[in-house]
């Protein structure tokens, strides 16, 4: 059922990819940067310190989906007996990681100037916090245990505890009384973000989207490598 | 324009240390990621180059192999 995805076929594509995707992220992010720093308005309230929105908010959006994303993979993993999807979510771990490492800092730093302090344990914040240590568990794992299917299900535990938090993190903002703001971004219904700001923004999430592929496909064609040296061993 | 950029209406330090924080992040999981990669593929290659003749032309019938060796060429 997922031939196509042998590691065997997948290489081919994944190895001379990156070099693609890298141009294709500097070229994203440069003009991302420029609209973000440059061209966009400053907000009526909070002034220039909303351009901080512009590397904080796609950050969370992206750690948020790589959880989400490591997990259905973890437990596809264990549905259809498949390793690569194993292989996979941990090469998408570390983006992830960074991620949302990226979205607590730029948060701090966000919260002083409007919040008036660096930290706050208010539901969302504190949501993060926890999305970050369910990463580093998860990275932990690979890197203690060594047998294979021991690591499968630690890690896919894991997983399946922390995307409980996904929801919650989500929303936090809804359901508590919270400092920080709510959504201004909907699907579904009409979103309260001008236009000028919404480009920039989106912009700068195909931006990080495009890196966290990058990584992925290098720490996946890593993770084909690292196997393929245990099989040279074996000959 | 450039007043504007440089001052940011006192939120300079607040915005471009987010930004700053941001690419160094970004810039620091690539180095390691490139670095492991090339570590692995650096791994590989003597391992092949230590094989006998019959081991090697074994190895080398796996596409994937041979893959990795066009790319650590390229590299």
């Amino acid at each position: 059922m997922f031939k196509i995805l042998e590691p065997n076929k997948i290489f081919q594509i994944t190895s001379k990819a990156p070099k693609y995707i890298l141009f294709l992220f500097v070229v994203v992010l440069t003009v991302g940067l420029t609209e973000a720093l440059i061209l966009s308005p400053e907000d009526y309230k909070q002034s220039d310190a909303v351009r901080i929105m512009y590397v904080h908010v796609p950050s969370a959006w992206i750690s948020l989906g790589i959880f989400s994303s490591i997990t259905l993979l973890s437990i596809s993993g264990f549905i259809f007996k498949n390793k690569n999807f194993f292989l996979m979510s941990k090469s998408l771990a570390p983006s992830g990681f960074v991620f949302n490492i990226i979205a607590l800092v730029t948060g701090a730093i966000w919260g002083k100037p409007t919040w008036g302090t660096w930290w706050a344990w208010d539901a969302r914040v504190t949501s993060m916090l926890i999305l970050a240590l369910f990463f580093a568990m998860y990275l932990i794992a690979w890197r203690i245990y060594e047998k294979e299917e021991k690591v499968f299900k630690i890690t896919t535990f894991i997983t399946v505890v922390g995307i409980i938090n996904v929801p919650i993190t989500k929303y936090s903002v809804e359901w508590w009384n919270t400092l920080h703001q709510p959504a201004s971004i909907n699907i579904l219904t009409k979103s309260s973000i001008h236009s000028s700001m919404l480009f920039p923004l989106l912009l700068m999430t195909a931006a990080f989207a495009l890196f966290s592929l990058l990584i992925f496909l290098m720490k996946y064609n890593t993770e084909l490598i690292k196997i393929k040296n245990k099989g040279l061993d074996r000959l | 324009m450039i007043n504007e950029l440089l001052f940011m209406n006192g939120y300079v330090g607040y915005v471009m240390s987010a930004f700053g924080f941001t690419l160094l992040s970004f810039l620091g999981l690539y180095t390691i990621t490139k670095l492991q990669f090339v570590k692995e593929q650096s791994k590989f290659v003597a391992k092949f180059g230590s094989l006998n003749p019959e081991k090697a032309n074994s190895a080398k019938k796996q596409r994937i192999n041979k893959e990795i060796l066009a790319d650590a060429t390229n590299n």
